[in-house]
C-alpha cells in the first residue's frame, strides 16, 4: 500500500499569552506553525531540533493529547482532528507515546506488571490472568524477565525503565509509537541498547515510529527519514543519510556542524551560530532562521561576503530590536583610551569591533550607508540608525517567508502546500463510497463559490491549485487525482497522489531556489 | 614541566549510607597543569562529579567524607587542611577563601546556580565583594565588564535583569561571569553544557576557551560527552566506578584508545554513520560492593583471570609513553595489548608500571 499511516497537514498549535486577572489575551505563542509530514507503516521518522522548536508539541497535538489550533491529522484514512471522545479512545489504542524520563512516567506505588497492564485494563481487558501473561511475554520481548512483573519501578535502572516504558506502549498492539527523547535521560552506554531495541521492535511489530530528539546522533542511528524543525516550522525533510551527507538548509548544516564529534583533530571546525533562538511568541518575519543564519543572502546591489553581510545584519537587527547602548560603548571606549571622554571615532570603532565589522566595508556604497548609521547611533538616534540600516541593507530572507519546496520538481512552495492539503483531505475519504465522496466534495467546494456542478476548476479553486501547475509531471498526477475524485473514487485519487509525491525531500530556504 | 597547579593523588571519597560504605572515588590520581584543560569523563556513577566536589570540599559531611589522599593545589594540600580539624575556624576560612576565590565551580544547571529573587548584577557584585574589599560602584563596573566578557549583549542594561529574563545559554554565561568574578586560577566546570542545546553548547565551549586564554586559568571539565572532550580537552581522565581507567593526552586517548572501557565508550556513541553504535553490556557494579580486580571486568569482553583478582591494576604506560597510562592487565610488561586493540601486536615490553596507586609520579614528562 502506498498510502502512509499518518499524514499530518498544516498542523498549528498556538497558546494564548494572557495578562492580568481578566486573562486578556495579549499575544500568542506559535509553538507549531503549519507543520506537515507523513509516516509510513514500518518507517521511523525523526523530528529533530533545539528545545522550544515545537517538536514535542507537534507530536502531542498530532496524537490529540492537546487540541490542535488548526490543521489536519489523517491516521489510516480517518481524520483524527474530527474524532469524538469515543473514536479518540479507539485511536489511543493504535497510537502510543513513550516519554523522555522513564522515572517520572511510572507510578512508584504500582508494580511494573500493573503499570504495563494498565492500558489493557483501560481498554477493557478484564481477564487478569491473560493480562499477566501478555505482560510477562512483552517484558521478555523488550529484554527483561517475565518474573519482573512484581517488581517496582525503583528496582530498575534508567535503561530498564525505558524498556518497561516501551513494553507499556506496545502492550495494546499499536500501529504508531511516538517516542519523545527516548534516550536522552540515559547514559550513552545504554542508549545504543534502547535504540537497538526500538529498531528490533519496529521490525517485529511492523510499527510506524516517530522519534523526537535533539540529538543528531540518535536520529542518525534509528531513523529512516528526518524532519528538521526550527521555531515551529519544518525547514527540511530528507532520508536520513542524505540529510547527513548533503544537508540543504543552512539550519540543518548549522545543527550538524554544532554537534561535537569525538575526534580531537576536527575540533574548532564546527559552525558557530550567533545569538539565541527567538521567542515563538514573536517570530522574526521572513525566514525564521535569518536572524542567526550564517548564510543569509546578501543583497545583489552590494559586493560583500557572507560573513560581513552577517555582521552588518547583526547590527541592523540589534539596532531594531534591543537598541544599541551608546553610553556603554562610550564608557568602554573611554576606558580603553584612558581618556576622560571617548571621541566619536573611538565609539564608532568600538561598535564596529563589537559586531565584528571591518574598519571599512569593501563595498563603497555599503560603507557609506553603514557609517551614516553609525553616525546616528553616536548622535544618540538609534531608531534613526535602525531605519537607515533596514533601508540600506535589505535581504530576501527577511522580506519573504520561504516555504517547503520538494526536490526535483518545479513546484512553487504554495503549489506544494496546496497539493499536500488536497492529498490529506482526500486521504480522509479513502474508505467512503462514491456518493459520500461526491457529497463531501460538493460541500467542500461550496465553501468557496457558488457553482452548479462540481468540475475540475471548482476543485482546483477550492484547494487553491493553479492550472496548470509549474511542474508538468505534478500537473499530470494532480489532474488524474482530481478526475478520480470527481468520479467518486477517493482511494484511487489518494493512491495517485501518494505514489507521485511519496516521501519527497523538501527544504525551505531562498538559497535553494534558482 | 613546572609543577602542576592541581595535583590529586590517591583521592578517596566515601559516603556512609544505610546500605553501607559507598566508595564513590576510590584512589584517583591526576594533575591539572597551569593553563591546561583536563576533562574528567565517565558515565553517571563513575565518581567524576564527586572528584570535582572533593577538591573544593563541597561534599556534604556527613554522610560524605574525603577519606584519604592528597589534593595539592598550588603547593598546599587541601585534603590535610580538611582533615586536621573541621571545627578550626581558621582552616575553614582558608578553604572558603580558596573556594570561589582561586577555585571556582560552574554547574550543569545554571537555573539552580542563580537566585531567582535577585538581579544577576546584584549576585555578581555579591560574588565580587565576598572576596574583595571594593567600593560598590567599582564592583558594579567590574560586574558589567564581566558580563560583557562572557558575551552578554547590552551588558549594562542586562545587569539589572532577573535570572528568569535570560535564556538557558545566557544564564550559563551569567554563572560563568560569577565564577570568574575573582579571577580564579582553576575553574571546575561540571557538565556546563549538558542542559543546553548543541548550538548554544558550541558557543559556551568556544567561550570557555577564550576565557581560559584571557584569564590564564586551568579548567577541569567534567562531562559524559566524548564529543565535548574531543572539542576542548588538552588531557583526558577516563573514570569508571570510582577508578581511573585511562589517562593521557587527548590526541593519544582518541587515536589510540587503550582501555577496553574507553574503547567501549567510543563504540557506543550513536550516529557515527559507520558500523552503528554498540552498547556496553551489563551495568555499573553496585557502589557498595564493587568487584575485585579491575572494576570493569564484569562488562569487559577481554577479561581474563588476572582481571578478576586483587586490586584495580596499576597504571601501565601505553606504547612506552609515560603520559598515556592505562589501568589494564593487558598492558603490563610482557602483556599483549593487541588483545584489546585488535591490531598487529605491539610488544608491551616498554610498558613498565607508572606510578602505582600509592606511588608518586611527579617526574613524568
Amino acid at each position: 500500500m502506498t498510502r502512509p499511516l499518518l499524514d499530518v497537514d498544516g498542523l498549528v498549535k498556538q497558546y494564548p499569552v494572557t495578562e492580568g486577572v481578566l486573562r486578556n489575551e495579549v499575544g500568542r505563542v506559535r509553538a507549531v506553525d503549519g507543520v506537515s509530514f507523513t509516516v509510513d507503516r514500518g518507517e521511523t521518522l525523526g523530528l529533530v531540533g533545539e528545545s522550544g522548536c515545537g517538536k514535542s508539541t507537534t507530536a502531542t497535538t498530532a496524537l490529540r493529547l492537546e487540541e490542535p489550533t488548526d490543521g489536519r491529522v489523517v491516521f489510516d484514512g480517518e481524520d483524527v482532528t474530527a474524532y469524538d471522545d469515543k473514536a479518540l479512545k479507539r485511536f489511543r489504542r493504535r497510537a502510543q507515546m513513550v516519554f523522555q524520563d522513564p522515572t517520572s512516567s511510572f507510578d512508584p506505588r504500582m508494580s511494573i506488571g500493573e503499570s504495563v497492564a494498565e492500558p489493557l485494563r483501560v481498554h477493557g481487558m478484564r481477564d487478569r490472568e491473560r493480562r499477566r501473561r501478555i505482560v510477562g511475554d512483552l517484558l521478555e520481548r523488550v529484554g527483561l524477565d517475565a518474573a519482573d512483573v512484581d517488581r517496582y519501578p525503583h528496582e530498575f535502572s534508567g535503561g530498564q525503565k525505558q524498556r518497561v516504558g516501551l513494553a507499556r506502549a506496545l502492550v495494546i498492539n499499536p500501529d504508531l509509537i511516538v517516542a519523545d527523547e527516548p534516550v536522552s535521560a540515559l547514559d550513552v552506554s545504554v542508549q545504543a541498547d534502547i535504540l537497538d531495541l526500538i529498531e528490533r521492535l519496529q521490525a517485529e511489530f511492523g510499527l510506524a515510529i516517530v522519534v523526537i530528539s535533539h540529538d543528531m546522533g540518535v536520529v542518525r542511528e534509528v531513523c529512516d527519514r528526518v524532519a528538521v524543525m526550527y521555531l515551529g516550522e519544518i525547514v527540511e525533510t530528507a532520508p536520513t543519510e542524505r540529510l547527513f551527507e548533503d544537508p540543504q538548509h543552512p539550519y540543518t548544516r548549522a545543527l550538524l556542524g554544532s554537534t561535537p564529534v569525538a575526534d580531537p583533530r576536527r575540533r574548532g571546525r564546527g559552525t558557530k551560530l550567533t545569538g539565541d533562538v527567538p521567542s515563538p511568541s514573536d517570530p522574526p518575519p521572513g525566514c525564521r532562521f535569518h536572524t542567526r543564519c550564517p548564510e543569509v543572502i546578501p543583497d545583489e546591489a552590494y559586493d560583500l561576503d557572507a560573513e560581513t553581510w552577517r555582521a552588518v545584519l547583526n547590527l541592523r537587527l540589534r539596532a531594531a530590536s534591543q537598541g544599541v547602548d551608546v553610553e556603554a560603548v562610550r564608557t568602554y571606549a573611554a576606558a580603553d583610551d584612558g581618556a576622560g571622554a571617548a571621541d566619536p571615532d573611538a565609539v564608532r570603532a568600538a561598535i564596529r569591533e563589537e559586531f565584528d565589522l571591518p574598519p571599512t566595508l569593501p563595498d563603497a556604497r555599503a560603507e557609506e550607508a553603514l557609517s551614516g548609521a553609525l553616525d546616528r547611533i553616536v548622535a544618540g538616534d538609534v531608531d534613526g540608525a535602525a531605519d537607515r540600516l533596514a533601508e540600506a541593507f535589505p535581504t530576501v530572507c527577511r522580506r519573504e517567508r520561504p516555504g517547503l519546496v520538494p526536490e526535483g520538481t518545479d513546484l512553487s512552495a504554495d503549489e506544494w502546500a496546496a497539493i499536500k492539503s488536497l492529498r490529506a483531505w482526500i486521504a480522509t475519504l479513502v474508505d467512503a463510497d462514491e456518493s459520500a465522496v461526491t457529497d463531501r466534495l460538493e460541500r467542500r467546494c461550496a465553501d468557496d463559490r457558488d457553482r452548479d456542478g462540481i468540475d475540475r476548476l471548482a476543485v482546483r479553486a477550492a484547494f487553491r491549485l493553479p492550472e496548470p501547475l509549474s511542474d508538468s509531471d505534478a500537473e499530470r498526477s494532480v489532474g488524474a487525482a482530481i478526475d478520480a475524485l470527481l468520479a467518486g473514487r477517493a482511494d484511487a485519487a489518494a493512491d495517485e497522489l501518494y505514489e507521485a509525491f511519496g516521501p519527497l525531500r523538501e527544504s525551505a530556504c531562498h538559497l535553494n531556489r534558482d | 614541566m613546572t609543577e602542576p597547579l592541581l595535583s590529586i593523588r590517591d583521592l578517596r571519597t566515601v559516603f556512609h549510607t544505610d546500605e553501607g560504605l559507598v566508595r564513590a572515588v576510590d584512589g584517583v590520581s591526576f594533575d591539572v597543569g597551569r593553563g591546561e584543560t583536563v576533562c574528567l569523563v565517565g558515565e553517571s556513577g563513575s565518581g567524576k562529579t564527586v572528584t570535582g566536589e572533593s577538591i573544593t570540599r563541597l561534599i556534604r559531611t556527613p554522610p560524605g567524607e574525603v577519606a584519604d589522599g592528597q589534593i595539592v593545589f598550588d603547593g598546599r594540600d587541601l585534603a590535610t587542611l580538611a582533615d586536621d580539624d573541621l571545627r578550626d575556624p581558621e582552616l575553614e576560612r582558608d578553604i572558603a577563601v580558596l573556594r570561589g576565590d582561586r577555585i571556582a565551580h560552574v554547574f550543569q544547571n545554571p537555573q539552580g546556580a542563580l537566585n531567582p529573587v535577585y538581579t544577576v548584577g546584584w549576585q555578581i557584585v555579591e560574588a565580587i565583594l565576598l572576596h574583595e574589599d571594593l567600593p560598590k560602584a567599582e564592583a558594579r563596573a567590574r560586574g558589567v565588564d564581566l558580563l560583557d566578557r562572557v558575551g552578554i549583549p547590552e551588558a549594562t542594561r542586562r545587569f539589572d535583569d532577573y535570572p528568569h529574563e535570560f535564556s538557558g545559554g545566557m544564564k550559563q554565561r551569567v554563572a560563568l561571569a560569577m565564577a570568574l568574578a575573582t579571577n580564579p586560577d582553576l575553574l571546575i566546570a561540571d557538565e556546563p553544557t549538558t542542559a543546553l542545546d548543541v548550538t548554544i553548547q558550541n558557543q559556551i565551549l568556544g567561550l570557555l576557551g577564550e576565557l581560559q586564554d584571557e584569564f590564564d586559568m586551568s579548567i577541569l571539565l567534567i562531562t559524559h560527552d566524548l564529543g565535548v572532550v574531543a572539542e576542548v580537552a588538552d588531557r583526558v581522565v577516563v573514570m569508571y566506578a570510582g577508578k581511573v581507567m585511562e589517562r593521557g593526552d587527548v590526541f593519544d586517548v582518541f587515536e589510540r584508545p587503550s582501555h577496553p572501557y574507553t574503547r567501549a565508550l567510543l563504540d557506543c556513541l550513536p550516529g557515527r554513520g559507520d558500523a552503528g553504535a554498540r552498547s556496553i553490556g551489563g551495568k555499573l557494579p553496585p557502589p557498595t560492593d564493587p568487584p575485585d580486580g579491575c572494576r570493569f571486568h564484569p562488562r569487559c569482553e577481554h577479561a581474563v583471570d588476572a582481571c578478576r583478582r586483587g586490586e584495580q591494576p596499576p597504571d601501565y604506560a601505553v606504547d612506552g609513553d609515560d603520559d598515556h597510562v592505562v589501568s589494564c592487565v593487558h598492558y603490563e610488561p610482557g602483556g599483549d595489548p593487541s588483545v584489546v586493540r585488535g591490531e598487529e601486536a605491539v610488544p608491551a615490553d616498554g610498558g613498565r608500571p607508572v606510578g602505582g596507586d600509592a606511588e608518586d609520579e611527579g617526574d613524568d614528562g
